[in-house]
Protein backbone atom coordinates (compact mmCIF):
# COMPACT_ATOMS: atom_id res chain seq x y z
CA UNK A 1 0.00 0.00 0.00
CA UNK A 2 2.34 2.44 0.99
CA UNK A 3 4.95 1.25 -1.30
CA UNK A 4 2.40 1.58 -3.98
CA UNK A 5 1.80 5.23 -3.37
CA UNK A 6 5.68 5.95 -2.91
CA UNK A 7 6.08 4.31 -6.50
CA UNK A 8 3.37 6.70 -7.41
CA UNK A 9 5.18 9.71 -6.31
CA UNK A 10 8.22 8.40 -7.20
CA UNK A 11 8.42 7.83 -10.69
CA UNK A 12 7.13 10.98 -11.91
CA UNK A 13 9.73 12.51 -9.62
CA UNK A 14 12.62 10.16 -11.31
CA UNK A 15 11.63 11.12 -14.89
CA UNK A 16 11.74 14.70 -13.73
CA UNK A 17 14.91 14.27 -12.65
CA UNK A 18 16.01 12.38 -15.90
CA UNK A 19 14.24 15.22 -17.82
CA UNK A 20 16.41 18.26 -16.49
CA UNK A 21 19.54 15.79 -15.96
CA UNK A 22 19.38 15.18 -20.28
CA UNK A 23 18.76 18.94 -20.74
CA UNK A 24 21.40 19.95 -18.72
CA UNK A 25 23.56 17.61 -20.81
CA UNK A 26 22.24 19.06 -23.64
CA UNK A 27 23.30 22.40 -22.58
CA UNK A 28 26.69 21.15 -21.78
CA UNK A 29 26.95 19.86 -25.42
CA UNK A 30 25.42 22.98 -26.76
CA UNK A 31 28.34 24.84 -25.03
CA UNK A 32 31.08 23.26 -25.81
CA UNK A 33 30.32 22.94 -29.11
CA UNK A 34 30.07 26.62 -29.36
CA UNK A 35 33.49 27.15 -27.94
CA UNK A 36 35.43 24.26 -29.63
CA UNK A 37 36.07 24.84 -33.68
CA UNK A 38 34.42 23.96 -36.14
CA UNK A 39 32.63 26.72 -36.40
CA UNK A 40 29.79 27.61 -38.82
CA UNK A 41 29.73 31.64 -39.00
CA UNK A 42 27.43 31.27 -41.96
CA UNK A 43 24.77 30.05 -39.68
CA UNK A 44 25.67 32.10 -36.91
CA UNK A 45 25.18 34.92 -38.79
CA UNK A 46 21.81 34.10 -40.13
CA UNK A 47 20.48 33.38 -36.97
CA UNK A 48 21.61 36.65 -35.36
CA UNK A 49 20.61 38.96 -37.61
CA UNK A 50 17.38 37.23 -37.55
CA UNK A 51 17.14 37.65 -33.87
CA UNK A 52 18.94 41.11 -33.55
CA UNK A 53 17.58 43.09 -36.38
CA UNK A 54 13.86 41.20 -37.36
CA UNK A 55 13.01 41.63 -33.43
CA UNK A 56 14.39 45.16 -33.14
CA UNK A 57 10.52 46.98 -34.24
CA UNK A 58 8.39 44.22 -31.60
CA UNK A 59 10.95 44.65 -28.79
CA UNK A 60 11.11 48.75 -29.74
CA UNK A 61 7.32 49.20 -29.63
CA UNK A 62 7.12 46.64 -26.33
CA UNK A 63 10.15 49.08 -24.91
CA UNK A 64 8.78 52.48 -25.42
CA UNK A 65 4.88 52.21 -24.64
CA UNK A 66 5.68 50.40 -21.07
CA UNK A 67 8.22 53.18 -20.48
CA UNK A 68 4.90 55.52 -21.35
CA UNK A 69 2.54 54.01 -19.03
CA UNK A 70 5.39 53.52 -16.07
CA UNK A 71 5.53 57.06 -16.07
CA UNK A 72 1.45 57.99 -16.29
CA UNK A 73 0.77 55.28 -13.79
CA UNK A 74 4.01 56.07 -11.15
CA UNK A 75 2.91 59.44 -11.53
CA UNK A 76 -0.79 59.31 -10.53
CA UNK A 77 0.51 56.67 -7.76
CA UNK A 78 3.07 58.83 -6.40
CA UNK A 79 0.76 61.84 -6.44
CA UNK A 80 -1.12 60.40 -3.55
CA UNK A 81 1.77 60.77 -1.36
CA UNK A 82 3.71 63.85 -3.06
CA UNK A 83 6.51 61.98 -4.40
CA UNK A 84 5.72 63.06 -8.62
CA UNK A 85 9.56 63.98 -8.61
CA UNK A 86 10.46 60.27 -8.34
CA UNK A 87 9.02 59.28 -11.51
CA UNK A 88 12.22 59.94 -14.00
CA UNK A 89 14.03 57.62 -11.29
CA UNK A 90 11.45 55.08 -11.30
CA UNK A 91 11.07 55.02 -14.82
CA UNK A 92 14.86 53.86 -15.65
CA UNK A 93 15.44 51.89 -12.85
CA UNK A 94 12.57 49.49 -13.63
CA UNK A 95 13.44 49.64 -16.85
CA UNK A 96 16.87 49.03 -17.27
CA UNK A 97 16.95 46.69 -14.46
CA UNK A 98 13.90 44.96 -14.85
CA UNK A 99 11.39 45.59 -17.58
CA UNK A 100 13.91 46.06 -20.99
CA UNK A 101 15.25 42.50 -20.13
CA UNK A 102 12.19 40.82 -19.07
CA UNK A 103 10.02 42.10 -21.39
CA UNK A 104 12.39 41.85 -24.36
CA UNK A 105 13.20 38.40 -23.25
CA UNK A 106 9.46 37.82 -23.30
CA UNK A 107 8.86 38.77 -26.86
CA UNK A 108 11.78 37.08 -28.10
CA UNK A 109 10.51 33.86 -26.64
CA UNK A 110 7.94 34.19 -28.51
CA UNK A 111 8.85 34.75 -32.21
CA UNK A 112 12.79 33.25 -32.11
CA UNK A 113 12.28 30.15 -29.38
CA UNK A 114 9.01 29.34 -31.03
CA UNK A 115 10.39 29.60 -34.75
CA UNK A 116 13.44 27.61 -33.67
CA UNK A 117 11.44 25.02 -32.43
CA UNK A 118 9.29 24.90 -36.00
CA UNK A 119 12.52 24.76 -38.21
CA UNK A 120 14.16 21.95 -36.01
CA UNK A 121 11.15 19.99 -35.26
CA UNK A 122 10.36 19.71 -38.53
CA UNK A 123 13.55 19.18 -39.51
CA UNK A 124 13.17 16.41 -36.98
CA UNK A 125 10.44 14.42 -38.24
CA UNK A 126 11.69 15.07 -42.09
CA UNK A 127 14.97 12.86 -41.77
CA UNK A 128 16.55 15.93 -42.35
CA UNK A 129 18.76 16.04 -38.96
CA UNK A 130 19.82 12.42 -39.79
CA UNK A 131 20.59 13.23 -43.34
CA UNK A 132 22.92 16.33 -41.45
CA UNK A 133 24.41 13.13 -39.68
CA UNK A 134 24.96 11.07 -42.49
CA UNK A 135 26.85 13.90 -44.20
CA UNK A 136 29.64 14.12 -41.56
CA UNK A 137 28.12 17.02 -39.85
CA UNK A 138 27.77 17.22 -36.28
CA UNK A 139 23.93 18.71 -36.31
CA UNK A 140 24.55 19.89 -32.20
CA UNK A 141 27.21 21.96 -34.12
CA UNK A 142 25.82 22.58 -37.31
CA UNK A 143 22.21 23.31 -35.75
CA UNK A 144 22.16 23.77 -32.02
CA UNK A 145 25.43 25.75 -31.13
CA UNK A 146 25.01 28.70 -33.81
CA UNK A 147 21.66 29.12 -32.56
CA UNK A 148 22.06 29.19 -29.04
CA UNK A 149 25.25 31.73 -29.80
CA UNK A 150 22.87 33.72 -31.52
CA UNK A 151 19.68 34.51 -29.23
CA UNK A 152 22.70 34.46 -26.48
CA UNK A 153 24.69 37.76 -28.23
CA UNK A 154 21.89 39.60 -29.73
CA UNK A 155 19.53 39.64 -26.52
CA UNK A 156 22.06 41.95 -25.01
CA UNK A 157 21.78 44.32 -27.87
CA UNK A 158 18.08 44.07 -28.32
CA UNK A 159 17.68 45.30 -24.19
CA UNK A 160 20.19 48.12 -25.22
CA UNK A 161 17.91 49.52 -27.56
CA UNK A 162 14.89 48.43 -25.24
CA UNK A 163 16.19 50.43 -22.26
CA UNK A 164 16.68 53.42 -24.44
CA UNK A 165 13.18 53.88 -26.07
CA UNK A 166 11.83 52.69 -22.09
CA UNK A 167 13.25 55.67 -20.89
CA UNK A 168 12.42 57.36 -23.79
CA UNK A 169 9.02 56.89 -23.57
CA UNK A 170 8.29 58.03 -19.86
CA UNK A 171 10.78 60.98 -21.21
CA UNK A 172 8.01 61.92 -23.73
CA UNK A 173 5.07 61.34 -21.13
CA UNK A 174 6.57 63.45 -18.82
CA UNK A 175 7.88 66.21 -20.43
CA UNK A 176 4.57 66.77 -22.90
CA UNK A 177 1.98 65.04 -20.82
CA UNK A 178 2.80 65.51 -16.78
CA UNK A 179 4.57 69.01 -16.84
CA UNK A 180 8.11 67.88 -16.34
CA UNK A 181 11.56 70.13 -17.47
CA UNK A 182 12.89 68.29 -20.08
CA UNK A 183 16.28 69.29 -18.39
CA UNK A 184 15.45 68.52 -14.50
CA UNK A 185 14.12 65.01 -16.01
CA UNK A 186 17.04 63.76 -17.37
CA UNK A 187 19.03 65.02 -14.90
CA UNK A 188 17.33 63.02 -12.28
CA UNK A 189 17.72 60.11 -14.75
CA UNK A 190 21.08 60.01 -15.30
CA UNK A 191 21.53 60.76 -11.31
CA UNK A 192 19.76 58.03 -10.17
CA UNK A 193 21.45 55.72 -12.81
CA UNK A 194 24.39 53.45 -11.43
CA UNK A 195 26.48 50.98 -13.81
CA UNK A 196 25.49 47.96 -11.86
CA UNK A 197 21.96 48.81 -13.15
CA UNK A 198 23.11 48.76 -17.05
CA UNK A 199 25.28 45.59 -15.96
CA UNK A 200 23.15 43.34 -14.51
CA UNK A 201 20.29 44.55 -17.28
CA UNK A 202 22.51 42.87 -19.37
CA UNK A 203 23.66 39.63 -18.03
CA UNK A 204 19.97 38.76 -17.39
CA UNK A 205 19.64 39.88 -21.06
CA UNK A 206 22.46 37.06 -21.87
CA UNK A 207 20.76 34.34 -19.50
CA UNK A 208 17.94 34.63 -20.91
CA UNK A 209 19.12 34.90 -24.33
CA UNK A 210 20.46 31.52 -23.76
CA UNK A 211 17.42 29.87 -22.21
CA UNK A 212 15.23 30.47 -25.53
CA UNK A 213 17.68 29.23 -27.35
CA UNK A 214 18.13 26.21 -25.49
CA UNK A 215 14.50 26.13 -25.00
CA UNK A 216 13.89 26.27 -28.54
CA UNK A 217 16.81 23.95 -29.94
CA UNK A 218 15.90 21.65 -27.17
CA UNK A 219 11.84 21.07 -28.06
CA UNK A 220 12.80 21.24 -31.96
CA UNK A 221 15.53 18.41 -31.88
CA UNK A 222 13.53 15.98 -29.46
CA UNK A 223 9.97 16.70 -31.43
CA UNK A 224 8.09 13.38 -32.75
CA UNK A 225 5.29 12.48 -34.54
CA UNK A 226 4.64 14.96 -37.41
CA UNK A 227 2.71 18.08 -37.37
CA UNK A 228 1.21 17.45 -34.05
CA UNK A 229 4.39 17.06 -32.25
CA UNK A 230 6.29 20.12 -34.27
CA UNK A 231 3.34 21.72 -32.91
CA UNK A 232 3.33 20.72 -29.32
CA UNK A 233 7.26 21.48 -29.43
CA UNK A 234 7.09 25.23 -30.44
CA UNK A 235 3.93 25.54 -27.82
CA UNK A 236 6.38 23.68 -24.90
CA UNK A 237 9.68 26.24 -26.09
CA UNK A 238 7.73 29.28 -25.35
CA UNK A 239 6.08 28.27 -22.10
CA UNK A 240 9.08 26.73 -20.28
CA UNK A 241 11.52 29.45 -21.65
CA UNK A 242 8.66 32.23 -20.35
CA UNK A 243 8.63 30.80 -17.27
CA UNK A 244 12.45 29.98 -17.19
CA UNK A 245 13.11 33.68 -17.77
CA UNK A 246 10.73 35.23 -14.89
CA UNK A 247 12.27 32.48 -12.82
CA UNK A 248 15.82 33.45 -13.28
CA UNK A 249 14.73 37.19 -13.50
CA UNK A 250 14.42 36.34 -9.80
CA UNK A 251 17.58 34.43 -9.51
CA UNK A 252 19.91 37.16 -11.23
CA UNK A 253 18.09 39.75 -8.92
CA UNK A 254 18.54 37.86 -6.00
CA UNK A 255 22.51 37.80 -6.89
CA UNK A 256 22.85 41.60 -7.62
CA UNK A 257 20.51 43.24 -5.56
CA UNK A 258 19.85 41.53 -2.23
CA UNK A 259 19.98 43.40 0.99
CA UNK B 1 39.98 4.08 -50.72
CA UNK B 2 38.50 -0.15 -50.58
CA UNK B 3 34.65 -0.60 -50.58
CA UNK B 4 33.40 -1.65 -47.08
CA UNK B 5 31.36 -4.80 -46.70
CA UNK B 6 28.90 -5.31 -43.93
CA UNK B 7 27.58 -8.09 -42.00
CA UNK B 8 24.41 -7.87 -39.36
CA UNK B 9 23.34 -10.73 -37.22
CA UNK B 10 21.13 -10.81 -34.71
CA UNK B 11 19.85 -7.43 -34.67
CA UNK B 12 16.54 -6.64 -33.07
CA UNK B 13 15.21 -3.39 -32.02
CA UNK B 14 11.70 -2.60 -30.54
CA UNK B 15 10.18 0.78 -30.21
CA UNK B 16 8.21 0.89 -27.05
CA UNK B 17 6.61 -2.55 -27.02
CA UNK B 18 6.44 -3.16 -30.69
CA UNK B 19 9.22 -4.92 -32.00
CA UNK B 20 10.32 -4.14 -35.48
CA UNK B 21 13.63 -6.49 -35.76
CA UNK B 22 13.51 -9.76 -34.70
CA UNK B 23 17.37 -10.97 -35.38
CA UNK B 24 17.87 -9.56 -39.04
CA UNK B 25 21.21 -11.48 -40.58
CA UNK B 26 22.77 -10.06 -43.53
CA UNK B 27 26.36 -10.26 -45.03
CA UNK B 28 27.15 -7.89 -47.85
CA UNK B 29 30.63 -8.47 -49.52
CA UNK B 30 32.23 -5.29 -50.60
CA UNK B 31 32.11 -3.63 -53.93
CA UNK B 32 28.77 -5.88 -54.38
CA UNK B 33 25.09 -4.67 -54.53
CA UNK B 34 22.13 -6.01 -52.44
CA UNK B 35 18.29 -4.69 -52.34
CA UNK B 36 16.22 -5.08 -49.56
CA UNK B 37 12.54 -6.22 -50.14
CA UNK B 38 9.72 -6.30 -48.16
CA UNK B 39 6.18 -4.87 -47.43
CA UNK B 40 5.55 -1.50 -46.25
CA UNK B 41 6.29 -1.42 -42.42
CA UNK B 42 8.04 -4.53 -42.52
CA UNK B 43 11.59 -2.90 -41.08
CA UNK B 44 13.53 -2.15 -44.07
CA UNK B 45 14.25 1.52 -43.24
CA UNK B 46 14.99 0.95 -40.21
CA UNK B 47 17.34 -1.97 -40.51
CA UNK B 48 19.91 0.67 -42.53
CA UNK B 49 19.31 3.07 -40.26
CA UNK B 50 21.20 0.77 -37.77
CA UNK B 51 23.61 -0.05 -40.13
CA UNK B 52 24.26 3.89 -40.12
CA UNK B 53 24.33 4.46 -36.64
CA UNK B 54 20.91 6.44 -36.72
CA UNK B 55 19.31 4.08 -34.83
CA UNK B 56 20.39 2.34 -31.90
CA UNK B 57 19.64 -1.71 -32.08
CA UNK B 58 19.34 -2.95 -28.98
CA UNK B 59 20.82 -5.94 -29.43
CA UNK B 60 22.90 -7.93 -32.30
CA UNK B 61 26.14 -7.06 -34.04
CA UNK B 62 26.66 -4.66 -36.96
CA UNK B 63 30.15 -4.94 -38.72
CA UNK B 64 31.22 -2.43 -41.47
CA UNK B 65 34.38 -2.91 -42.95
CA UNK B 66 35.33 -5.89 -39.97
CA UNK B 67 34.91 -3.49 -37.63
CA UNK B 68 32.04 -4.19 -34.54
CA UNK B 69 30.14 -0.33 -34.94
CA UNK B 70 27.52 -0.68 -32.50
CA UNK B 71 31.35 -0.89 -29.79
CA UNK B 72 32.80 1.82 -31.72
CA UNK B 73 33.70 5.42 -30.32
CA UNK B 74 32.01 8.32 -31.45
CA UNK B 75 35.10 9.49 -33.26
CA UNK B 76 35.59 6.58 -34.88
CA UNK B 77 31.78 6.07 -35.81
CA UNK B 78 31.97 9.72 -37.56
CA UNK B 79 35.04 8.49 -39.45
CA UNK B 80 33.56 5.70 -41.19
CA UNK B 81 30.59 8.05 -41.60
CA UNK B 82 32.93 9.98 -43.33
CA UNK B 83 32.27 7.01 -46.35
CA UNK B 84 28.97 6.11 -46.49
CA UNK B 85 26.29 8.17 -48.35
CA UNK B 86 22.35 7.60 -47.82
CA UNK B 87 19.39 8.99 -49.70
CA UNK B 88 16.83 9.32 -47.25
CA UNK B 89 13.35 7.69 -48.53
CA UNK B 90 11.51 10.98 -48.09
CA UNK B 91 14.35 13.18 -49.43
CA UNK B 92 15.18 15.66 -46.24
CA UNK B 93 16.95 17.90 -48.55
CA UNK B 94 17.62 21.20 -46.25
CA UNK B 95 14.99 23.50 -47.28
CA UNK B 96 16.90 26.53 -46.00
CA UNK B 97 19.67 25.70 -48.02
CA UNK B 98 19.35 26.02 -52.46
CA UNK B 99 19.69 23.03 -54.41
CA UNK B 100 23.70 23.17 -54.94
CA UNK B 101 24.50 23.25 -51.65
CA UNK B 102 22.32 20.66 -50.73
CA UNK B 103 24.16 18.45 -53.29
CA UNK B 104 27.33 19.66 -52.44
CA UNK B 105 26.62 19.44 -48.76
CA UNK B 106 29.45 17.55 -47.11
CA UNK B 107 32.53 18.67 -49.52
CA UNK B 108 31.76 22.17 -48.41
CA UNK B 109 30.75 21.39 -44.93
CA UNK B 110 34.46 19.76 -44.85
CA UNK B 111 35.98 22.73 -46.69
CA UNK B 112 37.12 20.13 -49.66
CA UNK B 113 36.28 22.53 -52.05
CA UNK B 114 35.56 26.21 -52.28
CA UNK B 115 31.88 27.34 -53.37
CA UNK B 116 32.64 28.21 -56.77
CA UNK B 117 33.89 24.82 -57.12
CA UNK B 118 31.16 23.35 -55.42
CA UNK B 119 28.62 25.07 -58.23
CA UNK B 120 30.50 23.04 -61.06
CA UNK B 121 30.27 20.26 -59.18
CA UNK B 122 26.32 19.97 -58.48
CA UNK B 123 25.67 20.94 -61.83
CA UNK B 124 27.64 18.12 -62.76
CA UNK B 125 26.26 15.65 -60.43
CA UNK B 126 22.73 16.85 -61.15
CA UNK B 127 23.14 16.60 -64.94
CA UNK B 128 23.82 12.41 -64.24
CA UNK B 129 20.60 12.46 -62.40
CA UNK B 130 18.66 14.06 -65.59
CA UNK B 131 18.55 17.51 -63.97
CA UNK B 132 19.47 21.08 -65.66
CA UNK B 133 22.56 23.10 -64.01
CA UNK B 134 19.32 25.62 -63.59
CA UNK B 135 17.86 23.77 -60.92
CA UNK B 136 20.96 24.12 -58.76
CA UNK B 137 19.46 27.93 -57.70
CA UNK B 138 15.89 26.60 -57.15
CA UNK B 139 14.71 25.91 -53.37
CA UNK B 140 14.06 22.09 -52.73
CA UNK B 141 10.31 23.52 -52.25
CA UNK B 142 10.06 24.61 -55.50
CA UNK B 143 11.18 20.94 -57.03
CA UNK B 144 8.78 18.25 -57.59
CA UNK B 145 8.56 15.20 -55.18
CA UNK B 146 10.75 12.95 -58.47
CA UNK B 147 13.35 16.16 -58.78
CA UNK B 148 13.44 16.53 -54.85
CA UNK B 149 14.43 12.27 -55.11
CA UNK B 150 16.68 13.02 -57.71
CA UNK B 151 18.42 16.03 -56.07
CA UNK B 152 18.94 13.53 -53.01
CA UNK B 153 20.02 10.72 -54.45
CA UNK B 154 22.56 13.50 -56.23
CA UNK B 155 23.71 14.61 -52.89
CA UNK B 156 23.92 10.66 -51.69
CA UNK B 157 26.76 10.33 -54.36
CA UNK B 158 28.73 13.66 -54.41
CA UNK B 159 31.41 13.01 -52.38
CA UNK B 160 31.88 9.65 -53.68
CA UNK B 161 31.05 7.69 -50.65
CA UNK B 162 32.47 3.75 -50.33
CA UNK B 163 29.18 2.72 -48.70
CA UNK B 164 26.01 3.94 -49.91
CA UNK B 165 22.25 3.03 -49.03
CA UNK B 166 19.16 4.06 -51.25
CA UNK B 167 15.99 3.94 -49.38
CA UNK B 168 13.23 3.68 -52.31
CA UNK B 169 15.20 5.67 -54.96
CA UNK B 170 13.40 5.03 -58.15
CA UNK B 171 9.47 5.95 -56.00
CA UNK B 172 8.16 8.28 -57.72
CA UNK B 173 10.18 8.56 -60.36
CA UNK B 174 8.66 7.78 -64.08
CA UNK B 175 9.72 4.62 -65.64
CA UNK B 176 12.54 6.48 -68.07
CA UNK B 177 13.96 8.16 -65.40
CA UNK B 178 13.83 5.22 -63.04
CA UNK B 179 15.87 3.13 -65.82
CA UNK B 180 18.46 6.28 -65.54
CA UNK B 181 18.90 6.05 -61.94
CA UNK B 182 19.15 2.40 -61.55
CA UNK B 183 21.56 2.78 -63.92
CA UNK B 184 23.91 5.64 -61.82
CA UNK B 185 23.40 3.44 -59.03
CA UNK B 186 25.00 0.25 -60.84
CA UNK B 187 27.73 2.92 -62.19
CA UNK B 188 28.39 3.50 -58.55
CA UNK B 189 29.68 -0.12 -57.82
CA UNK B 190 31.09 -1.04 -61.10
CA UNK B 191 32.66 2.23 -61.73
CA UNK B 192 33.56 3.25 -58.71
CA UNK B 193 33.73 0.35 -56.21
CA UNK B 194 31.46 1.50 -53.62
CA UNK B 195 28.83 -1.04 -51.84
CA UNK B 196 25.38 -0.60 -52.66
CA UNK B 197 22.42 -1.61 -50.22
CA UNK B 198 19.19 -0.64 -51.77
CA UNK B 199 15.69 -0.82 -50.82
CA UNK B 200 12.97 -0.90 -53.71
CA UNK B 201 9.36 -2.28 -54.23
CA UNK B 202 9.95 -2.08 -57.98
CA UNK B 203 11.12 -5.63 -59.28
CA UNK B 204 12.41 -4.25 -62.32
CA UNK B 205 14.86 -1.84 -60.72
CA UNK B 206 15.75 -4.92 -58.25
CA UNK B 207 16.77 -6.68 -61.13
CA UNK B 208 18.74 -4.11 -62.76
CA UNK B 209 20.82 -3.10 -59.66
CA UNK B 210 20.56 -6.11 -56.84
CA UNK B 211 23.27 -8.52 -57.75
CA UNK B 212 21.76 -10.07 -54.42
CA UNK B 213 18.21 -9.71 -52.93
CA UNK B 214 17.01 -10.11 -49.89
CA UNK B 215 13.65 -10.38 -48.55
CA UNK B 216 12.68 -8.82 -44.78
CA UNK B 217 9.58 -10.42 -43.24
CA UNK B 218 7.81 -9.90 -39.63
CA UNK B 219 11.80 -8.75 -38.64
CA UNK B 220 13.92 -11.34 -39.88
CA UNK B 221 15.62 -11.88 -43.47
CA UNK B 222 13.21 -15.01 -44.70
CA UNK B 223 15.52 -15.56 -48.26
CA UNK B 224 18.84 -14.24 -50.09
CA UNK B 225 19.38 -15.05 -53.06
CA UNK B 226 20.88 -14.10 -56.38
CA UNK B 227 18.00 -10.66 -57.84
CA UNK B 228 18.47 -11.90 -60.99
CA UNK B 229 15.93 -14.43 -59.95
CA UNK B 230 13.55 -12.35 -58.22
CA UNK B 231 10.06 -13.80 -59.35
CA UNK B 232 11.18 -17.20 -60.32
CA UNK B 233 12.92 -18.05 -57.12
CA UNK B 234 11.28 -21.32 -55.72
CA UNK B 235 10.34 -19.41 -52.68
CA UNK B 236 6.38 -19.44 -52.14
CA UNK B 237 6.85 -15.99 -50.51
CA UNK B 238 9.34 -14.02 -52.45
CA UNK B 239 7.67 -15.24 -55.51
CA UNK B 240 4.29 -14.33 -54.32
CA UNK B 241 5.84 -10.74 -53.20
CA UNK B 242 7.66 -10.56 -56.73
CA UNK B 243 4.86 -11.14 -58.40
CA UNK B 244 2.66 -8.97 -56.68
CA UNK B 245 -0.08 -11.57 -56.50
CA UNK B 246 -2.81 -11.66 -53.71
CA UNK B 247 -3.23 -15.25 -53.06
CA UNK B 248 0.13 -17.23 -51.22
CA UNK B 249 1.45 -17.33 -48.14
CA UNK B 250 2.00 -13.40 -47.40
CA UNK B 251 -1.52 -12.74 -46.13
CA UNK B 252 -2.49 -9.04 -46.23
CA UNK B 253 -2.49 -8.00 -42.64
CA UNK B 254 -4.07 -4.90 -40.93
CA UNK B 255 -0.64 -3.24 -39.55
CA UNK B 256 -0.97 -1.90 -35.95
N1 LIG C 1 11.27 6.28 -34.80
C1 LIG C 1 10.31 5.34 -34.72
N2 LIG C 1 9.52 5.27 -33.64
C2 LIG C 1 8.56 4.33 -33.53
N3 LIG C 1 8.31 3.41 -34.47
C3 LIG C 1 9.04 3.42 -35.59
C4 LIG C 1 10.08 4.39 -35.78
N4 LIG C 1 10.65 4.17 -36.97
C5 LIG C 1 10.00 3.12 -37.51
N5 LIG C 1 9.04 2.66 -36.69
C6 LIG C 1 8.14 1.53 -36.93
O1 LIG C 1 8.92 0.46 -37.43
C7 LIG C 1 8.24 -0.21 -38.45
C8 LIG C 1 9.13 -0.38 -39.65
O2 LIG C 1 9.37 0.88 -40.21
P1 LIG C 1 10.24 1.09 -41.51
O3 LIG C 1 10.28 2.56 -41.77
O4 LIG C 1 11.53 0.39 -41.39
O5 LIG C 1 9.34 0.37 -42.61
P2 LIG C 1 9.75 0.07 -44.12
O6 LIG C 1 9.99 -1.38 -44.22
O7 LIG C 1 10.82 0.98 -44.55
O8 LIG C 1 8.37 0.40 -44.84
P3 LIG C 1 8.12 1.23 -46.20
O9 LIG C 1 8.29 0.29 -47.31
O10 LIG C 1 6.69 1.65 -46.06
O11 LIG C 1 9.07 2.36 -46.22
C9 LIG C 1 6.98 0.56 -38.75
O12 LIG C 1 5.90 -0.17 -38.24
C10 LIG C 1 7.12 1.84 -37.99
O13 LIG C 1 5.89 2.19 -37.42
MG1 LIG D 1 10.98 2.63 -45.61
Amino acid sequence: MVGAALAGIGRPVLSACESVGRLALFAAEAVSNIIRPPFYARQFWRHFVEVAYFSLPVVALTALFTGMVLALQSYTGFARFNAQSAVASVVVLSVVRELGPVLAGLMVAGRIGAAMAAELGTMRVTDQIDALTTLSTDPMKYLVAPRILATTLALPLLVVVADILGVMGGYLIGTVKLGFVSAAYLDSTWDVLEAMDVISGLIKAAVFGFVIGLMGCWYGFHSKGGAQGVGLATTSAVVVASILILALDYVVTEAFFSP
Amino acid sequence: MSALGVRLQGVRKSFGTKRVLDGVDIEVAPNSSLVILGGSGSGKSVTIKCILGLVQPDEGVIEIGGQDVTRMSRRDRLALMDRMGMLFQAGALFDSLPVWENVCFKLLAQKRITRAAARDRAAEVLAQVGLAASVGDLSPSELSGGMQKRVALARAVAARPDLIFFDEPTTGLDPIMGAVIDGLIVDCVQRLGATAISITHDMASARRIGERAAMIHHGRIVWTGAAAQLGDTGNAMVDQFARGEREGPIQMELRK
